[in-house]
């Protein structure tokens, strides 16, 4: 996440691009926020801040797992179907009470993650297509399951999708805690430096002996549960089930704050912190645009050409 | 050890690898690809006859007719998709390049068929050939450019109407609205037109130099160039046949419709894609045929409509079986792949 | 018919050609000869338009040039045959040979039949027969470069670069090889002829040039030259230095007396390795030999667990460790340095701290938690002790030097405490006084009581670093040297004699 290395004065072009793909996420942040405070009527308000946090928190879950899936140079796109298929498992067992709904919730996700583990790291599928593949049935599943949008009435549910503790939403807090156990996992264990070794040089980390292929599966697992609970969160915001509609495009905008934060697609590097900013990023950049009265085509307009941009900054690091 | 032939004096250099069973790798070769090849044929073939076995109402003119109706759509994308996969690259821009290409033909069918046909053709291979340009020339990964290209394209459909308020209607007594609507021989026109479009692009991917160029690019990119192939040019014209396929198929579709639905297009490329790896190209690239895709849209076509007929099944099982279809096909081509790098 | 004067290229960091001059006639086989990183590649990728000069100029033909892409001077009849075989292994033989120039008919279709006959007979002019319909991957290595050869002949070249083509070849095949060489040459081609092997260039080549760092060292005929001097101009060392103390820095000489601690067992791999047995004692440098293909880093690489074996077995201090698992290996003790050091060894992108510790992580944390200060200790030791020249131990190891990134691996293993090391090309790619340290250093840890298995395509410095050499043919053990029989010229003799059962059996 941090790079100790303050070296050689000489700002050459090469060491402002590595400056901008490092730091530009946060500048990005910084530049927007300035810009609300500025133009944007009513940004400075605790409560605009309460949503802003309340609204990021689920894809900022989802991408934490995706940037753990792209640093071991693979991808997930069943992300946004097991969301769905999430919010629909609560709604089927939340007649056993809450906390049985959410742990059959991760289950499904941690199901979903472990198929598309066992067909990437033991099958030898490519990630892309493994992941549509659970992509695609994903979502058939969840509709299944759950057919039509149900409202959730559960004052536990309701409760962690509007509660607060000292003025910090549930929502905001778990996913904060999430970015920081994924941080110190990154940082501090084993299996973190293992992922890097894996994204980085698979036949190298194989000759070295790592257990490649129950990293890949843990890896995957975690992005599957990491979206479950994403699922979860986003079930208890708006106090409803909607299979057809939750987490579509999903995927894209979890890719999207993985990449804006600096994560290379090439695999080898994890920035926990640049993911973070990144959702935050995406997040401030659709609520300008609406505020300003601009359409939402302009909003997905604008994210396509930041991707773009991010992966295009991006490149260069690919290049060894 | 190995089998030596001598004839006329020419020392013969060996061809098969060593080992004790040429003849035995040889057949299992082949077995691997006519499996490939025939498979989705073969499923397809099955799946009717279980169907008209099973339903009464399946094999009747009407319900097949619907059903190529319905598939000649999908086709045409699958079309220019295959083209893109058998690259080794992938278009998940093509579902918001439909809607946009319906969408652009109603608007512009006011205007003359021309205008109609041209201008989802113009906009939508404008994007492809974006697409291609960022793929091949700034060689960022076509997944990503792709995702982007399709929230864009997504975006700019929702621009031009009024955030997908309106919808516009095609005069259904245009001569554009017949190429959507209108009967030839008793099928309908979109019918021909797509076995029109697969029998030219059958030719073109096995028969034209640039179909040659599309293998080797996809076969092995680096031997490729070394060779001659123009890989950049291959790369961008298969991304904006793809963009041209995809606004051709809305564009037919706003005719049969007779409107320009905004909403259509979600999840096609999904579709799109299972189809041409069902039809046996390989999602890695340098090996696939046109003729596959068509049985692959067909295939999950009949399937959708056999889980309609049951009645009591929710059309969302519909994506669970293409979802474990496409697991299956992409485990099997996985695993026959690796087992002919053994050999 | 093709020269180049005063031609400099430079990539980042490198200064990859300066100042070469070269000329190639017609009807003349030209050796292209030099160490590896002496600039052969790069010029090969400069005359054939794969990279653009800084600084000089190509004249072809009379004419100075420029090539934009390798198609362009293909157009123009420069063709080029790759060290590995360059072409589409899913398409089939004749596709691949046509591939840019197919046969057209009406309407600017390609007929087939005639790319088929034409394919055939073009391939048949080589000695060729196989179906032109089937895949390419279906044919063996040395058909497989057959087809490239006939591609590059079937354009009508002009002048033909041959990149190390008799790498992957049997002897039977080079000498189909060498005839279709002496066929072009007597058609007024020229060829440029890139090469390690001394007799083949002996064999075939008219003229040379050697190049050392980017410079050409001499140019002339062969014929006049004798095989010491162009050993001694390729190494930019003199004759006496070469004769009085040879090459490496080895010692030579363990204790050969112990019980083997590494003992490998009729090891077997379809079409790779049949029946191979060696054995290691604590303390020995055993040698790997043979050529290119012969099963070498085959053999390691199935000691270590990196590739599955149909049958075998492998124990470490008569303790058997279960096969295909590097994991496995590893816990038994035992260590490979892969041959190629940048795809399989580092990890290019995390720190020479990061990379040290990589195998040892497990032993060096708690509970999933790893412990930094034993990580810091353990790499300080290490670089101290490997003398890795490094900014630190942050800096990432892709950024080191070869030499440099070869000790970074060699103490990600040490770290392990290892009982055998199977060392696949310790020394390759990397500068002379990096090579001499790691040369000293493999000498210091079997005096240390390692057991070392030793690959080395240096036959001399084969010879020097081992006790003993277990010589490989095609995937078999043919010989092996011991004691006073350890010498280049036994080597020779063991790799060029036939095999006991005879070829055909």
């Amino acid at each position: 996440m941090t790079e100790l290395t303050f070296a050689r004065p000489s700002l050459d072009r090469a060491r402002l691009l590595r400056l901008l793909q490092d730091y530009g996420v946060y500048a990005g942040v910084l530049v927007l926020l300035l810009f609300d405070v500025a133009f944007t009527p009513h940004f400075l308000s605790v409560e605009n801040f309460r949503t802003q946090a309340v609204q990021v928190a689920p894809v900022l879950v989802v991408a934490l797992g995706m940037a753990l899936a792209i640093g071991a140079e693979g991808v997930d796109l069943s992300v946004g179907s097991v969301m769905a298929l999430s919010t629909s498992l609560i709604s089927l067992y939340l007649g056993y009470g809450p906390w049985i709904a959410v742990l059959v919730a991760l289950a499904g996700g941690i199901v979903v993650g472990a198929a598309n583990g066992a067909l990437i790291a033991f099958v030898g599928v490519q990630p892309i297509v493994a992941t549509l593949a659970l992509m695609v049935a994903g979502r058939g599943v969840a509709l299944v399951l759950l057919p039509q949008l149900k409202d959730v009435r559960d004052p536990d549910m309701a409760a962690l999708g509007s509660g607060a503790v000292l003025g910090v939403p549930y929502l905001v807090l778990i996913a904060a805690g999430l970015a920081l156990l994924t941080a110190f996992v990154m940082r501090r264990t084993t299996f973190g430096r293992q992922v890097l070794a894996i994204g980085d040089s698979r036949p190298a980390a194989r000759l070295a002996g790592l257990p490649v292929g129950r990293v890949l599966v843990v890896v995957y697992v975690s992005c599957g549960a990491l979206a479950a609970i994403a699922g979860v969160l986003a079930t208890a915001r708006l106090s409803a089930s909607d299979p057809t509609s939750l987490g579509t495009l999903m995927e894209l905008s979890a890719i999207t704050a993985v990449v804006v934060g600096g994560t290379p697609l090439s695999g080898g590097r994890v920035r926990v912190g640049g993911t973070v900013a990144g959702a935050v990023l995406i997040q401030l950049l659709t609520t300008t645009l609406i505020k300003h009265d601009l359409p939402p085509s302009w909003t997905q307009i604008a994210q396509a050409a930041v991707i773009v941009l991010a992966v295009y900054a991006a490149r260069e690091r690919g290049r060894r | 050890m190995t089998a030596h032939t001598e004839e006329a004096g020419v020392p013969a250099p060996t061809v098969q690898g060593t080992g004790d069973g040429p003849e035995r790798a040889d057949r299992s070769e082949r077995l691997s690809a006519l499996a490939q090849q025939h498979g989705a044929l073969v499923t397809l073939v099955i799946a009717m006859v279980v169907a008209s076995l099973s339903f009464d109402t399946f094999l009747t003119g009407d319900n097949l007719e619907n059903m190529a109706l319905s598939s000649a759509f999908l086709a045409v994308v699958a079309l220019g998709m295959t083209f893109v996969i058998v690259t080794g690259g992938i278009d998940l821009s093509v579902g918001s390049l439909f809607a946009l290409g319906g969408v652009l033909a109603a608007w512009g069918s006011r205007y003359g068929t021309a205008v109609a046909l041209l201008l989802p053709l113009a906009v939508c291979g404008l994007v492809g050939l974006v697409n291609g340009l960022l793929i091949a020339r700034v060689r960022l990964a076509p997944f990503i450019v792709t995702l982007a290209a399709m929230l864009g394209a997504r975006g700019l459909l929702l621009a031009i109407t009024d955030e997908g308020s309106r919808t516009y209607l095609v005069d259904k007594d245009s001569f554009f609205a017949t190429l959507g609507q209108g009967t030839l021989l008793g099928v309908g026109v979109p019918v021909w037109i797509t076995l029109a479009l697969f029998a030219a692009g059958a030719v073109v991917l096995r028969r034209s130099r640039f179909g040659q160029y599309v293998y080797a690019v996809g076969g092995n990119e680096d031997a490729g160039a070394l060779m001659g192939a123009p890989v950049a040019r291959t790369k961008i014209t298969v991304y904006t046949l793809s963009g041209l396929c995809a606004g051709l198929a809305g564009a037919l579709n706003a005719a049969w419709l007779a409107s320009g639905v905004t909403i259509l297009g979600t999840g096609m490329e999904l579709d799109a894609i299972s189809a041409v790896v069902i039809g046996g190209t390989l999602l890695t690239g340098g090996s696939g045929f046109i003729s596959g895709s068509l049985v692959g849209v067909l295939l999950l076509k009949v399937i959708q409509n056999v889980i309609n007929q049951i009645g009591s099944l929710d059309s969302a099982y519909q994506q669970v079986v293409s979802g474990a279809f496409l697991a299956v096909v992409v485990i099997a081509q996985t695993w026959l792949g690796r087992r002919r790098r053994v050999l | 018919m093709l020269s180049v004067t005063g031609l400099g290229k430079s990539f980042p960091g490198v200064r990859a050609l300066s100042d070469v001059d070269l000329t190639v006639r017609a009807g003349t086989v030209h050796a292209l000869v030099g160490e590896n990183g002496a600039g052969k590649s790069t010029l090969i990728k400069v005359l054939t338009g794969v990279y653009r000069p800084d600084a000089g100029e190509v004249v072809y033909d009379g004419a100075p040039v420029s090539f934009a892409t390798p198609l362009a001077a293909q157009r123009a009849g420069i063709s080029t045959i790759y060290q590995e075989v360059n072409l589409v292994p899913l398409m089939s033989v004749a596709r691949n040979l046509c591939l840019g120039r197919e046969p057209r008919g009406r309407l600017g279709l390609i007929d087939f039949r005639r790319m088929h006959r034409e394919a055939a007979e073009a391939l048949e002019r080589l000695g060729l027969r196989v179906d032109v319909r089937r895949p390419l991957r279906e044919l063996g290595v040395g058909a497989q470069q057959m087809v490239a050869l006939a591609r590059a002949v079937a354009v009508d070249a002009r002048v033909v670069v041959m990149d190390e083509p008799t790498s992957s070849l049997e002897p039977r095949e080079v000498a189909t090889l060498f005839r279709v060489i002496r066929m072009l040459r007597d058609q007024g081609v020229a060829v440029v002829y890139v090469s390690h092997r001394m007799d083949e260039l002996y064999e075939i080549c008219d003229e040379v040039t050697v190049l050392r760092d980017g410079r050409v060292v001499h140019t002339g005929p062969l014929a006049g030259l004798d095989r010491l001097r162009l050993v001694s101009l390729m190494l930019g060392r003199e004759i006496g230095e070469v004769r009085a103390e040879g090459l490496t820095k080895f010692s030579g000489g363990h204790d050969a007396e112990s019980e083997p601690v590494l003992r490998a067992t009729d090891l077997t791999i379809r079409h790779k390795l049949r029946g191979v047995s060696l054995a290691v004692r604590p303390g020995e440098v055993v040698g790997l030999g043979g050529l290119l293909g012969s099963g070498r880093s085959e053999t390691a690489k199935a000691i270590a667990g990196a590739l599955p074996t149909d049958a075998g077995r492998v124990a470490v201090a008569g303790a058997p460790v279960r096969p295909g698992s590097t994991a496995a290996a590893i816990r038994a003790g035992i260590s490979l340095l892969p041959e190629d050091r940048k795809a399989e060894g580092i990890v290019p992108g995390l720190s020479v701290r990061e990379n040290i510790a990589l195998a040892a992580l497990p032993a060096l944390s708690r509970f999933g938690l790893v412990d930094d200060a034993r990580i810091d200790r353990i790499v300080d030791t290490f670089v101290k002790r490997l003398r890795i020249k490094t900014a630190g131990p942050h800096q990432r190891v892709g950024e080191l030097s070869g030499g440099n990134q070869q000790k970074v691996l060699l103490a990600r293993w040490l770290a392990l405490h290892p009982k055998v090391l199977l060392l696949d090309e310790p020394t390759r790619g990397i500068d002379v006084g990096a090579k001499a340290e790691v040369q000293a250093l493999i000498d210091e840890l079997a005096d240390d009581g390692l057991a070392v298995l030793l690959i080395s395509s240096d036959t001399e410095e084969l010879i020097e670093g081992s006790d003993r050499v277990v010589v490989l043919k095609e995937g078999v053990v043919v010989s092996e040297l011991t004691g006073a029989a350890v010498t280049e010229d036994a080597l020779m003799r063991a790799i060029a004699a036939v095999p006991a059962g005879g070829p055909d059996d």
